[in-house]
C-alpha cells in the first residue's frame, strides 16, 4: 500500500473540517459575510450634534465623558429601528443611552419618539453630510455601539438588538465596565 | 393532485435507486447477468419517475398553481411563459430537481447506448450512478421539498428576481447542470473500474465521449453565465473571481485535464492512475461547487439560499461520495501502476504537461477560493480574495500551457522530434510577432499597455499554429477533400476547440487592455466622442411600459465620422414583482469590439449619469467559446466514439490491456 495515494484523500478530509467548522459558525450566528468592525478598542469619534426634541440634551461625546455609553443609530423611517425600540426601552437605566438619528429630519424625529417613546438620555441629528456616521464606520441602521469610561468602543453591534443579545453580550459587558 | 403525483413519484425514484445501487452491484460481483441487467431497467424506470415529477412542477409553474409554496416564492401570473417555465430552476428546490432529472438522463443514456460495454462495467457504473442519485433524492425529500403545499393559497406569487428573467439565464442553469452532472458518468466508470481493478484502452473510449459531452456543456453553461453577467449587470465586466464562478471553473479545468489525459491512456495505456483520480476529482469538484453555492459558507456576490441545515447534507453527501471514492482510490490504485513507457518529448510528454499546468491552476482556483474560509474557521481574520491574486497566479500556468498547446499537436507519439516542431512553428511564431504588433498599432500602440501585445502574441501563435497543424494533416497525401474527411473529426475537433481558445485569449487581452470608459452627467442633447464614436443623447423617456416592468428609456445617436452608426436605447428598468430596478445595457458590436451604454439615475440638474464603454475583442471572448463547444462536439462526432464502432476496437484493448 502506497502512503501518497491517500494524499488526496487526506487534503480532502482537511477541506470537509474547514467546512464543517464554517458549519456549525454559521448555526451559532456567526455569518461569514459579517465583517467585524474595525473601530474595536479604539477612540470613539468626536461628535456633538444638536437635539431634535426639547426635553432632552443634544449629544456631545465631551458631556458623556467618564460614562458607559451605548450610542443607537435609528431613523424613524427604518423598520427594524422600530421593532428594535421596545427592547431599548428597557435598558434606559441601565446604561447611559444616547441616540443618533441618521438621514432624517427633526419633525419626524419627534413625531416617532412621541408615538413610540424616548428611551435615549441625549439624542443628537446627525450632520447632513452623515460625518459622524461615517467616522462610526456605519453600514445601515439601526445600529449600536457601546463606549467605555476612556472613551474607547468596547463593542459593537451591526443589526436590530434581540432579547438573547442584550441579556448575553451587552448587558454583562456594561457591568464589567462600569465597575 | 398534480404536485402530489409529482412527489410520489420522487418517492418511488428513491426506492428504484436504491434497488439500482445494490442488487446489480451483487449481480457483477457473482456473475449473474439478471441482476445486472436490473440497472439498465433502473436507469430507464429512474428517468422516467423523476421526469415526471420535473413534469408536475413546470405544470404547477405554467398553470401558476399558487398550492404551491414554490410556485408562490418565485413565479407571478403576469411573468412571460418562458420565465414561467425556467423559473423552475431558478430556485434552490427546483433546481435540485433539475439536478437529478439530467443525473437520471445520463444514467438512462448509458443504459440506451451503452449495448457494446462489458455487462459488468455497466451494471457497476449505473449502479454508483444510482448512489448518487439516491443521495440527491434524499437530500430533495428530506431538507427541500419543491411540492410543499400552502393554505390558504395567495392569489399571486412573489415573482422572480427580474435580473433572472432573461433568456441567457434561462438556458444557463440547464446547460451548467449537464456540465456539471455529465462528469458523473466519467466519476461512475472509475469508480466501476476501480471496483473490477481493471483501466485500459476501451474503458478510456466509453469514458472520453461522456466526458467530452459534459465539458462542452459546461463550457457553453459558463459562457452564458459569463454574457449574461456582460449585458445585463451593466458594469462592463464578464468575470470576476467571484465563488460561484470558480465553483464551474474548477471542474472545468480538471474536466479539461481529464479529456486530454483520457487520450493518454486510450493511445498509450499510461497515465491509469492519474486519469482515474482525475475523474474522482473532476466531479467531486462539481459536487464541491454545489457546496458552496448551497451552504453559503463563503461569501458571493450572488445571492445564496444560505441555509446551513442544507449545508450539512450536501457536506455529508460530498463527505461520503468523493471520501468514499478517494478512499478506494488509495486502496486499488496500486493495482493500475504501470503502463507504457515516457519518453519526456513526445505527445504524451506534451499532455503530461498539459495535465500537470491545468490541475495546478485548479488547485489555485480552488486555494483562492477557499482560503477566506480557512481564514475565517482558523480565526485569523476576514478576507477576501479577488481578481488580483487570480491574475497574478493563474496566468504565470496559462501562458506556458497556450506556448505548448500549439507545439504538442506537432510531437508524435512515443518519441517527437522537438527540433523538427519547433522548426515547422517557426513561420508561426513569425505570423504571430507580426500580428502581435499589428495588433499592438491598430490599437493605438503606446497608448495601451505593452503586455497586451504579448498576450496577442500568444493568441496568434495558438491560432496560426493550429491551422499549420491542421494544413499539414490534410495535405500530405495527394487530394485535399479525400483526405480532410478521412481525417479523424477528433483531430478536427481538436484543431477547432484550440482555435477557439486562441480567439478567446484574443477576447480577454483586448477587452482587458484596450478597454475605453468614460462616466459622466449628460444633459439631454449633449455629446461625447468614444473610441471613434460619436454618441450623442437625444432624449429620456421617463415611462416606457415592459410586458412586466415600467422602464426610464435612453436614445443614444451614435455615428462614425459624421456617418449614422445606429440608434442605442439603455434602459433602467423597475419591475412590477418584485419590485426591484435593473439595469439593461445597450450594446452594439461590429464583431471587432462592442459599444457598451448604460443609462443612470438623473441628476438633480435634469441630467442623467450615463457609463459608456468601448470594449474592443469583447465579442471574441463569447464566439471563441462558441468554437470551443464546436470543437468539442465535432470531437463528439468521431466515428470511434459511435454506437456500435467501440466493440470492434475494444475486443483487442481489453486482451491487451488486462491488468495485474
Amino acid at each position: 500500500m502506497k502512503r501518497t495515494l491517500f494524499l488526496p484523500l487526506a487534503i480532502f478530509v482537511v477541506l470537509c473540517g474547514a467546512f464543517l467548522g464554517q458549519i456549525l459558525r454559521m448555526t451559532r450566528g456567526e455569518m461569514p459575510n459579517d465583517i467585524p468592525t474595525v473601530m474595536i478598542d479604539r477612540d470613539a469619534p468626536a461628535f456633538d450634534l444638536p437635539s431634535p426634541v426639547a426635553d432632552r440634551p443634544g449629544a456631545d461625546i465631551a458631556a458623556l465623558k467618564g460614562k458607559v455609553v451605548l450610542v443607537n443609530f435609528f431613523a424613524s423611517w427604518c423598520v427594524p429601528c422600530r421593532s428594535e425600540h421596545r427592547l431599548l426601552s428597557t435598558l434606559s437605566d441601565k446604561v447611559e443611552l444616547v441616540g443618533l438619528v441618521y438621514r432624517d429630519s427633526p419633525e419626524a424625529t419627534r413625531r416617532y419618539l412621541e408615538q413610540l417613546g424616548n428611551p435615549y438620555g441625549a439624542i443628537g441629528m446627525v450632520e447632513a453630510d452623515s460625518r459622524t456616521a461615517i467616522d462610526f464606520g456605519l453600514t445601515g441602521v439601526p445600529e449600536s455601539y457601546l463606549i467605555d469610561r476612556q472613551g474607547h468602543i468596547r463593542y459593537a453591534w451591526k443589526r436590530p438588538f434581540t432579547a438573547e443579545e442584550i441579556a448575553g453580550k451587552l448587558l454583562p459587558l456594561v457591568k464589567e465596565l462600569s465597575r | 393532485m398534480i404536485p402530489e403525483a409529482g412527489h410520489f413519484a420522487l418517492i418511488v425514484a428513491l426506492f428504484v435507486a436504491l434497488i439500482q445501487a445494490s442488487l446489480p452491484l451483487i449481480g457483477a460481483q457473482r456473475g449473474d447477468r439478471g441482476l445486472m441487467e436490473l440497472a439498465r431497467a433502473g436507469a430507464y424506470a429512474q428517468f422516467l419517475l423523476i421526469a415526471t415529477s420535473f413534469g408536475a412542477l413546470e405544470w404547477c409553474y405554467i398553470t401558476s398553481d399558487f398550492s404551491v409554496a414554490n410556485v408562490v416564492e418565485n413565479s407571478h401570473v403576469t411573468k412571460p411563459l418562458l420565465y414561467k417555465i425556467s423559473g423552475v430552476w431558478g430556485n434552490h428546490e427546483g433546481s435540485m430537481l433539475l439536478w437529478v432529472l439530467i443525473l437520471s438522463l445520463y444514467g438512462a443514456a448509458v443504459a440506451l447506448f451503452g449495448g457494446n460495454l462489458p455487462p459488468a462495467l455497466r451494471a457497476r457504473a449505473l449502479s454508483v450512478q444510482a448512489m448518487i442519485s439516491l443521495g440527491f433524492l434524499l437530500f430533495i425529500l428530506f431538507t427541500s421539498n419543491p411540492f410543499a403545499r400552502v393554505d390558504p393559497a395567495p392569489l399571486s406569487g412573489n415573482g422572480l428576481n427580474p435580473l433572472l428573467q432573461d433568456p441567457g439565464l434561462a438556458f444557463h442553469p440547464p446547460f451548467l447542470y449537464l456540465g456539471y452532472v455529465g462528469f458523473s458518468m466519467a466519476f461512475s466508470f472509475a469508480i466501476a473500474a476501480l471496483i473490477e481493478g481493471r483501466v485500459d484502452a476501451a474503458w478510456a473510449r466509453w469514458v472520453r465521449p461522456w466526458t467530452l459531452a459534459a465539458w462542452c456543456a459546461l463550457t457553453l453553461g459558463i459562457a452564458m453565465g459569463s454574457w449574461w453577467a456582460y449585458y445585463t449587470l451593466g458594469w462592463g465586466g464578464w468575470w470576476y473571481w467571484d465563488p460561484v464562478e470558480n465553483a464551474s471553473f474548477m471542474p472545468w479545468l480538471a474536466g479539461t485535464a481529464l479529456l486530454h489525459s483520457a487520450i493518454v491512456v486510450e493511445k498509450r495505456n499510461a497515465l491509469r492512475g492519474w486519469t482515474i483520480l482525475l475523474a474522482i476529482l473532476t466531479f467531486s469538484l462539481s459536487l464541491l461547487g454545489t457546496f458552496l453555492v448551497r451552504s453559503g459558507v463563503l461569501t458571493s456576490v450572488h445571492s445564496f439560499a444560505s441555509d446551513p441545515a442544507r449545508g450539512v447534507f450536501v457536506l455529508c453527501l460530498l463527505a461520503i461520495c468523493t471520501g468514499g471514492s478517494l478512499t478506494l482510490f488509495g486502496l486499488r490504485a496500486p493495482v493500475l501502476q504501470g503502463g507504457g513507457l515516457f519518453a519526456p518529448i513526445s505527445r504524451e510528454g506534451a499532455l503530461l504537461i498539459n495535465n500537470v499546468l491545468l490541475s495546478t491552476a485548479a488547485g489555485t482556483v480552488l486555494l483562492g477560493t477557499l482560503y477566506p474560509l480557512l481564514a475565517d474557521v482558523l480565526d485569523l481574520g476576514k478576507l477576501s480574495v479577488g481578481p488580483p491574486f487570480f491574475n497574478a497566479v493563474f496566468l504565470p500556468l496559462m501562458v506556458p500551457m497556450v506556448l505548448l498547446m500549439a507545439l504538442g499537436p506537432f510531437l508524435h507519439w512515443k518519441r517527437g522530434d522537438l527540433a523538427g516542431a519547433l522548426g515547422r512553428l517557426k513561420f508561426v511564431f513569425a505570423v504571430a510577432v507580426i500580428a502581435a504588433i499589428a495588433g499592438w498599432l491598430l490599437a493605438g500602440g503606446s497608448s495601451g499597455p505593452l503586455w497586451a501585445a504579448g498576450g496577442i502574441l500568444l493568441s496568434a501563435w495558438l491560432i496560426f499554429g493550429s491551422l499549420l497543424e491542421w494544413a499539414e494533416r490534410v495535405r500530405l497525401k495527394a487530394g485535399f477533400w479525400r483526405r480532410a474527411i478521412n481525417t479523424p473529426r477528433a483531430a478536427h475537433g481538436m484543431t477547432i476547440a484550440h482555435l477557439g481558445l486562441g480567439i478567446v485569449i484574443a477576447g480577454i487581452v483586448g477587452s482587458t487592455a484596450w478597454k475605453t470608459e468614460l462616466i459622466r452627467v449628460m444633459h439631454p442633447g449633449e455629446a461625447v466622442d468614444l473610441a471613434g464614436y460619436h454618441l450623442v443623447l437625444d432624449g429620456v423617456d421617463p415611462n416606457v411600459r415592459g410586458p412586466n416592468y415600467e422602464a426610464m428609456r435612453a436614445t443614444f445617436t451614435v455615428s462614425q465620422g459624421g456617418k449614422a452608426v445606429t440608434v442605442m436605447h439603455p434602459e433602467k428598468r423597475l419591475y412590477d414583482q418584485p419590485r426591484r430596478p435593473t439595469t439593461d445595457a445597450a450594446i452594439r458590436t461590429n464583431l471587432l469590439g462592442d459599444l457598451y451604454v448604460v443609462i443612470g439615475d438623473p441628476a438633480p440638474d435634469g441630467g442623467y449619469v450615463a457609463r459608456l464603454y468601448y470594449n474592443p475583442l469583447a465579442p471574441w471572448i463569447f464566439l471563441g467559446a462558441g468554437v470551443l463547444v464546436l470543437g468539442g462536439l465535432v470531437s463528439l462526432s468521431d466515428r470511434r466514439f459511435r454506437v456500435g464502432a467501440p466493440l470492434r476496437v475494444a475486443r483487442g484493448a481489453a486482451a491487451k490491456g488486462a491488468l495485474s
